[in-house]
């Protein structure tokens, strides 16, 4: 821009020359330059008083078009608390496989007080302490003598408190309805059913949401008003649930352990007969979490479905699986068993010193860590990787449990030829016990993948799912009798039900790294009846230590084997089984004897 | 250029007569507007004021014919105003505001806070006045005068002077405390700057500002929080002033319950003042509650047309914030009812029940209408090339 003098010196000389007065054209051009002033200004000004009066126009418009729509709508009564109005029972009950009750509602009240309507505060004070011993009466009276004019006082009232409040006559305290979700079995299938709590409160109403468990999963089913009438069922059998619970409640104290779990599933569909978690809680008055220590240790915490532990030897059954699966091996095939078994600095031994060479069936019977290390390196690492990842190894358990969702395995960031070998024998991966019934039921149902649920029949497996081929599942299946028949898990042959499985112990991780030698995770896996499995049970004591002998026992073969074996005595009658007539040889029609 | 003649008599040039002058040259509309308005407050008062009547022990109507008076000596005042010069209305403006200041900052010493927690008023025995409601018209002129006056070259800084005059005014009323109306003059503030050539980066920086006082105000002030969140809520209590004003209007509907028929008005305790919308809605309906805003609308958006055509940037400037003035706080009142925003205690002009209140808004709206009366404005230079 280039700035024009305020005394043009041309017209100024030029104005001299004429005798004119030249601060006259001083003022001229001053004069001028105000009025370009001014016209910007308003010009600028101009647009901008538009744009406002837009703006004022758009304000009224919108107020007037939020009135209109309100004003479209119904109004709703303001009511003050009225005791009697009654809310439907919202939230859809929760059954068992065979529709038995597991978590339903309770009309119960809740108690608020008007202080501006009572009669005598002090008495309505002195009258809530006696019937509340938590409430102090000092207190309360200092709140109804504030300037509130509503407070809540008690969110649920058992029948007996609201009649004692009733009693009191007092116009300023008033019952609120609310509904309580009730487990009436207590502490049994806690971890299942997870828990509720109320979320937004009203006077009327509350709403109850789950907070975990099958609650949690599946809350929007569950508080939508259109299913609210059909009962959730679950693949759970309540008596089967209890007696298990009831087992392993005993087992776990004969055991001195601190912890287990057991999980019961149909063989071929991967439905959830049972599963316990213990120690437990009851439902109905869910902890709150604990703020300190190892969540793991909370009564809170799933051990069946969020637990993760390393599950030893019960991983061998794998490594077997997959060898005949590659035909590197069949049951007869002769494993190298000396020991130790050096790779690199690393030496793997077995529990005993089991001779120069043992065959395919008898290193799972004795449980040779030699031989499986040996058969896992023979099928190599991607191999191995991939049936663990087909078993679903890799990823979460796909339960119905929000927990569940959370507990991927654990395994080596790096896979090298040492994790191959200790993972044939289950060290270096942490699983669930869910995930461990679920890929046992896999391998002995004739192969076919099962994804574990928690509801009512599922869709059945099909043969896109198979993971391994019906003869080897067949050989798997001799292989776990051959365990109980004459092997590490003989005290678990229950008579008549043709139990096969096959035991794990494994040293727990110290938390500052390296394991304990006096502390294990002791599990049985089993199925029954071995020759065509119905059922998979799993179960895993934590730190047990069995006593009655001349020097303590930590194996699962004298710790979790006899809880299962219990377990199984009590709960197949219960299931609808009849009891089989000993025989020496197994029969499977479907497949022939012969292999490679 | 003055003419000298000696000796001659010359007869001075009266002009046409004040009345048909004022009359020929006043905006008509806003006038009829203004009116419809004064008349809906009284057939609302009727409806509104008979809960606080009967609660004071008074006749039904007692409220109602303190209004009437109030608003004939408003509406008087109004007209006389309108017919003064700018110039007159600038000087009696100063004065007043000088007089309103000083009362304003005397208010915690000789003010009453009538039981509601802020001292905002003088009682006087028969009546009671809030001498902000005085100030904020006042203010608006002077501000106008200070921001002309630095249009001119080598004029005194006036946009800094009534920015702090702005500010000192606010505090003054934040120490009421009156937040809603501190509010109202610094938003009356920056759109008067905004129209007196504010940079645009300015105004931005500006409404940051404003945005970061409300969150602190927020983190600072539980009132203030607690009614932020009770807007920021999805649903209302309807045990809360909110939730009765919407269910009033929701009652309503279209056409309202009928006269008399209402019941928000017997429970709200601002009824008369804050929540008159509501009172409108419930027995009248929407159809009334339209209107209103209509009138408003007309009053806001035909003084701002008129303005663009004038030249002096004194009126243009001082005709613009009263309007904005008006047509904010109507806003903000009826906003608040139906929850665009969120809640502040604020009069709605002309309508609401309140003796100063309403002589205040005459006295604003008779500026406003002397502002915008129509006046010669070099139209021949504007046809000629735009102001060269």
């Amino acid at each position: 821009m280039i700035r024009r003098p305020l005394r043009p010196l041309a017209r100024v000389i030029d104005a001299r020359k004429k005798g004119q007065d030249p601060r006259l054209v001083e003022a001229e051009e001053r004069a001028a330059r105000l009025r370009a002033i001014r016209a910007a200004e308003r010009q600028r000004a101009e647009t901008r008083l538009l744009l406002l009066a837009a703006l004022f126009l758009l304000g009224f418009g919108t107020i007037g078009v939020k009135m209109g729509a309100l004003s479209s709508t119904v109004a709703e009564e303001p009511k003050a608390g009225a005791p009697g109005s009654i809310i439907a029972a919202q939230r859809a009950t929760i059954t068992d496989r065979k529709g038995r009750v597991m978590a339903t509602n309770l009309e119960t009240a809740s108690l608020y007080a008007q202080p501006q309507h009572m009669a005598d505060k002090r008495a309505a004070a002195d009258g809530l302490a006696e019937i509340f011993p938590d409430l102090d009466a000092e207190q309360l009276y200092k709140r109804f003598t504030s300037k509130r004019k509503f407070l809540w006082i008690k969110r649920k009232l058992s029948p007996e408190q609201q009649q004692a409040v009733h009693d009191l006559g007092e116009p300023g305290l008033q019952f609120g309805p609310r509904e309580l979700r009730l487990y009436p079995n207590g502490t049994l299938a806690a971890h299942i059913l997870g828990g509720s709590s109320f979320g937004r409160e009203g006077v009327h109403a509350a709403e109850i949401i789950g907070v975990a468990g099958v609650e949690r999963e599946f809350d929007e089913r569950l508080r939508d008003p259109a299913q609210s009438g059909e009962p959730l069922s679950l693949s759970i059998d309540l008596t089967v649930q209890a007696a298990i619970e009831r087992v392993l409640r005993g087992g776990m104290s004969v055991m001195n352990a601190k912890g287990a779990s057991a999980v019961l599933m149909k063989a071929r569909t991967g439905e959830i007969l049972s599963m316990v978690s213990l120690p437990d809680f009851d439902p109905n008055h869910r902890p709150a979490p604990a703020t300190s220590g190892d969540p793991s240790l909370s009564p809170l915490f799933n051990r069946a479905a969020q637990g993760r532990y390393e599950l030893g030897s019960t991983f061998k059954v794998f490594t077997a699986a997959l060898s005949m699966e590659m035909g590197l091996a069949s049951p007869d095939t002769l494993i190298e068993t000396a020991g130790p078994l050096r790779w690199g600095k690393f030496k793997i031994r077995d529990f005993h010193n089991y001779g120069p060479r043992l065959s395919l069936t008898d290193v799972i019977v004795k449980s040779s860590n030699i031989g499986t290390a040996r058969l896992a390196i023979a099928a190599g690492t991607p191999a191995q990787k991939d049936i663990l990842n087909k078993l679903g190894f890799f990823e979460p358990v796909p339960v119905q449990l929000p927990e569940a969702g959370r507990s991927k395995p654990l395994m080596p960031a790096k896979w090298s030829d040492l994790s191959t070998m200790t993972i044939s024998y289950g060290h270096g991966i942490a699983a669930t016990p869910l995930h461990l019934a679920a890929a046992y039921a896999t391998i002995t149902n004739g192969g076919l993948k099962v994804t574990p649920t928690l509801l009512k029949d599922p869709d059945l497996p099909t043969e896109a799912d198979r993971v391994i081929s019906p003869a080897t599942s067949m050989h798997v299946r001799r292989m776990l009798r051959a365990v109980v028949t004459r092997g590490t898990a003989s005290l678990g042959d229950v008579e008549g039900y043709e139990v096969g499985g096959k035991t794990g112990t494994a040293d727990k991780p110290k938390p500052t790294g390296g394991y304990y030698d006096d502390k294990v995770i002791a599990t049985f896996a089993s199925i029954f009846p071995a020759s065509n499995p119905e059922y998979v049970l799993v179960v895993t004591l934590d730190e047990p230590v069995e006593m009655t002998g001349s020097e303590p026992r930590r194996t699962a073969g004298w710790t979790a084997v006899p809880v299962a074996a219990e377990i199984i005595r009590r709960v197949a009658p219960l299931m609808g089984m009849r009891p089989r007539p000993k025989r020496e040889e197994m029969d499977d029609p479907t497949v022939t004897l012969a292999r490679n | 250029m003055t003419d000298m003649v000696y000796g001659a008599l010359v007869e001075a040039d009266q002009g046409e007569p004040v009345i048909p002058r004022w009359w020929r040259t006043v905006d008509r509309w806003t006038l009829a507007a203004i009116f419809g308005l004064f008349a809906i407050g009284i057939l609302l008062g009727m409806a509104a004021s008979v809960p606080l009547a009967q609660r004071n022990g008074l006749s039904d109507f007692y409220y109602v014919s303190r209004q009437a008076v109030f608003g004939v000596a408003a509406l008087g005042t109004m007209c006389v105003v309108s017919m003064m010069s700018p110039l007159m209305v600038r000087r009696y403006a100063v004065l007043g505001f000088v007089a309103a200041a000083i009362a304003v900052a005397l208010l915690p010493f000789l003010g009453t806070d009538f039981g509601k927690g802020a001292v905002r008023w003088y009682s006087l025995g028969f009546a009671s006045v809030q001498p902000s409601e005085f100030l904020k018209p006042a203010f608006v002129v002077l501000s106008a005068w200070l921001m002309s006056a630095s249009y001119d070259l080598s004029g005194p800084p006036g946009r800094l002077i009534s920015f702090m005059l702005a500010v000192l005014i606010a505090a003054l009323l934040v120490l009421q405390p009156d937040f809603g109306q501190a509010t109202l003059l610094l938003a009356v503030w920056g759109v008067m700057y905004f129209i007196a050539g504010a940079p645009m980066l300015l105004m931005v920086v500006l409404a940051a500002g404003v945005m970061g006082a409300g969150v602190l105000a927020y983190g600072q002030s539980e009132h203030f929080a607690r009614r932020i969140d009770g807007f920021l809520s999805a649903d209302v209590d309807p045990r809360t002033q909110l939730g009765y004003a919407t269910n009033a209007i929701r009652e309503g509907g279209f056409f309202g319950v009928g006269v008399g028929e209402g019941k928000v008005k017997w429970v709200l305790p601002d009824a008369h003042t804050d929540f008159i919308i509501a009172v409108a809605a419930e027995e009248f309906g929407l159809v009334l509650c339209l209107a209103i805003m209509a009138l408003f609308a007309t009053i806001v958006i035909r003084s701002l047309l008129r303005l663009l055509r004038e030249r002096d940037p004194f009126i243009r400037l001082a005709g613009a914030g009263l309007a904005v003035m008006i047509g904010m706080q109507a806003l903000i009142n009826i906003g608040v009812a139906v929850r665009v925003l969120p809640a502040k205690g604020m009069t709605l002009p002309f309508v609401s029940y309140g003796g100063s209140s309403v002589i205040a808004a005459g006295l604003a709206l008779g500026m406003l209408l002397a502002f915008t009366r129509r006046r010669p404005q070099d139209d021949f230079s504007d046809i000629l090339g735009r102001g060269k």
